[in-house]
């Protein structure tokens, strides 16, 4: 057995941070009923687990969605995590093969060169000198690109880093300083003994030179021993514990966990598997339109983890998504904040008692329409709809007509799932007594909330869809109208509920739809979305005109959307917008109806 | 009596002597845009809750700036909170963030 003293930092480092992250993979997992545990179980012993294998290879060590989104930030995390991975792996490899022998003490493989100072007499002996480098080398290039980055962003595509706590800090330079300390390490034994490959080797000689490299050897290999100590004591306090919780995080989410009512165990996997990378930063619109930063997705998870609930930055959200839609962890934010949201304002405020002596009656019919509270600001659309289905000879109760009652998703989305229970009661109830099959409503908020919180018995659409499937079976005809237009996806309609083929089918049909920049899954919302409490007028108003500005790009006729908070924030931008082509705003359900008449 | 739509106002007192302001600052504070109202009553107008019964954002406004806090604890409580008042405002007053807040308000003044 080969040992010296400075392997200690190194071990007791390693030991600390191997027990430090049992113990929270024991809490996380075991805050979970036993029911969900042997979700855990199951999923190990099937053959998903070679599918959870392959992700686990491509997203934490490769780093394949960072990749996709930007190839030079990619090539950087993988070249740390791959990198490291690799130089771990090989180095095991050669050292158990240098000494004949499965198992020898685990700072050996990280020490190697110190340890043995003739490493030829085994197979491939110089192929792992060699590679051995050669990984060094890669990792060292994305060092120097982490490096560059910090210096000049802009480089990298990003407009924005994140910014560091100070533990971030610290972990970030002994993380930096390990690659070079070992290739100094290194350098400095293979000028004495040369068994270095072509980097140490060559390196080591050329400071040979000038460097008294006996001299230097041992402390530089003490200073690598305690850069690795220091970087693993301070990893589960810092952003670094994403390292060890991202696998966690694509198992038990592959196992079928998920952040719904309550903050859970796996929304403390969820909220630790972010490494504040900085790639949601540039996808966050309030960010951008207000320079406000505490709302942004990074800030937010990092405020949640220390235990300060986000206050401050938890009600100024869109909620729209995008940034959801960009993170490369795939972590659920929109949930968390929604449940942060509950915990700090779900206490009974409302009292809806008038409701028991309200006028609206159930009427049997095949279909209910309900309209929505906005849709009803916006009256041509409820009207186009009333004629739409009227011309398709459709049985069919206009549930909000003269008055609505709000679905409650905009208390929802604010955190008051008890006083929104309560509207959601009333309107279950009227829904159930007309005994229709199909609700079909004109508002993605309402949608959304139908759909996925109701719990109805009935089939639910979106105008979108319905009047799709209106004109699929021939129940309407539609004539193409022969305008240019650009579709724009409602962020609770798109990202919120997956609809993005209906309504592009049925404008295809009526118009020549163009295709704009950020489109479907990265379409920018309109500013107008009720998640966010404190965005003032001018906030969304300057959120609307930009989107606008972008879709507007082609110069369609019409600027079509499904919407009716988007068609009337687009209304009113394009309104003001100086440019001499003015837009026409529509919702889907107008054009139809001005192509159907 | 005969209902002929409309009736002999009770004689009301403004005593700012005894009315408490606090909330009034608070939301100036939180919610600066209250400022602008002029009390035009087009929330009123457009109110979901308010076509089910006799709610009055407009009237809740008046309260807060004198200080009425009995009526607002009572009336602020049949708000849906849908947003239809924020969006119609001439002033572009962020009414939904004054009512959240004055929800809250009450209630940690409990």
């Amino acid at each position: 057995m080969s040992y010296d003293p400075f392997v200690l930092p190194f071990s007791i480092g390693l030991v600390i941070v191997v027990i430090l992250i049992l113990w929270k993979y024991f809490r996380w997992i075991f805050s979970h009923e036993k029911a969900e545990r042997v979700k855990i179980l199951k999923l190990i012993f099937s053959f998903k687990l070679f599918s959870v294998i392959k992700e686990i290879f491509m997203e934490v060590l490769f780093h394949r969605r960072i990749f996709k989104i930007n190839p030079v930030l990619g090539y950087m995390h993988s070249s740390f995590a791959f990198g490291w991975f690799l130089l771990i792996l090989g180095g095991t490899i050669e050292s158990k093969m240098h000494n004949h022998h499965a198992f020898n003490m685990f700072y050996e493989p990280i020490f190697f060169k110190f340890f043995s100072h003739n490493i030829d007499g085994f197979p491939f002996a110089s192929g792992f000198k060699f590679l051995m480098d050669l990984i060094l080398l890669y990792i060292l290039s994305g060092l120097m690109l982490a490096m560059a980055k910090r210096l000049y962003k802009k480089m990298f595509g990003m407009k924005k880093t994140t910014k560091l706590r100070l533990i971030d800090k610290l972990a970030l330079t002994s993380l930096w300083c390990i690659f070079p300390l070992r290739l100094l390490a290194e350098s400095f034994t293979s000028a004495q003994y040369h068994n270095g490959g072509f980097l140490t080797d060559n390196f080591g000689n050329i400071l040979a030179k000038f460097l008294p490299v006996d001299q230097l050897e041992y402390p530089a290999w003490w200073a690598y021993s305690i850069a690795l100590g220091v970087f693993f004591v301070m990893l589960p306090y810092s952003r670094y514990m994403h390292i060890p919780t991202e696998m966690v995080l694509i198992i038990l989410r592959k196992a079928g966990f998920k952040t719904e009512k309550k903050y859970t165990g796996f929304s403390r996997v969820e909220v630790q598997s972010c490494s504040r990378c900085g790639i949601c930063l540039d996808a966050c619109q309030v960010y951008a339109t207000t320079q406000r930063n505490k709302m942004l997705p990074a800030y937010f998870l990092q405020s949640v983890r220390f235990n300060k609930k986000g206050k401050q930055g938890l009600t100024d959200c869109l909620m729209c998504g995008r940034c959801q839609e960009v993170c490369p962890v795939g972590i659920g934010i929109n949930a968390i904040r929604r449940v942060k949201r509950n915990e700090l304002f779900d206490e009974k405020g409302a009292e809806f008692e008038y409701l028991e002596e309200s006028s609206i009656k159930s009427k049997k019919a095949d279909v209910i329409y309900f309209a929505g509270c906005m849709t009803h600001l916006t009256p041509t659309i409820k009207r186009s709809m009333v004629a739409l289905l009227k011309k398709a000879e459709i049985n069919f109760w206009f549930m909000d007509e003269d008055s609505s009652i709000c679905c409650g998703r905009p208390l929802q989305v604010l955190g008051k799932e008890k006083d929104a229970n309560i509207l959601a009661d009333k309107n279950r109830e009227l829904i159930a007594n007309s005994g229709a099959e199909l609700l079909v409503t004109s508002c993605p908020i309402c949608y959304k909330i139908f759909k996925e919180e109701y719990n109805l018995n009935i089939k639910v659409q979106h105008h979108t869809e319905y009047l799709n499937e209106l004109v699929n079976i021939g129940k309407l005809k539609p004539a193409n109208l022969n305008f240019s237009a650009v579709y724009h996806d409602p962020c609770d309609l798109g990202r919120g509920s997956g609809i993005y083929n209906q309504p592009r089918e049925l404008l295809g049909r009526i118009s020549r739809l163009n295709k704009s920049e950020n489109e479907k899954e990265m379409a920018l919302c309109c500013g107008s979305s009720l998640a966010n409490l404190p965005a003032g007028f001018d906030d969304k108003e300057f959120m609307a005109s930009e989107a606008a500005e972008q879709l507007c790009v082609s110069n369609p006729d019409k600027l079509i959307t499904a919407c009716p908070l988007c068609k009337k924030a687009f209304a009113q931008a394009c309104n003001e917008r100086k440019t001499s082509n003015q837009v026409d705003v529509k919702d889907i359900a107008e054009v139809l109806a001005e192509a159907v008449a | 009596m005969a209902d002929f739509g409309y009736k002999i106002q009770e004689d009301r007192q403004i005593n700012y002597d005894s009315n408490d302001r606090t909330l009034f600052y608070f939301l100036k504070r939180v919610e600066p845009s209250i400022s602008l109202c002029i009390g035009c009553g087009t929330c009123s107008a457009t109110c979901t809750a308010g076509q089910f019964t006799q709610f009055d954002l407009h009237k809740i406004m008046l309260y807060v700036r004198r200080g009425e806090k009995v009526h607002i604890a009572n009336e602020i409580k049949k708000c849906m909170l849908c947003g239809k008042c924020s969006l119609v405002c001439p002033k572009g007053i962020n009414t939904r963030n004054i009512i959240f807040q004055t929800r809250k308000f009450i209630h940690s003044n409990k």
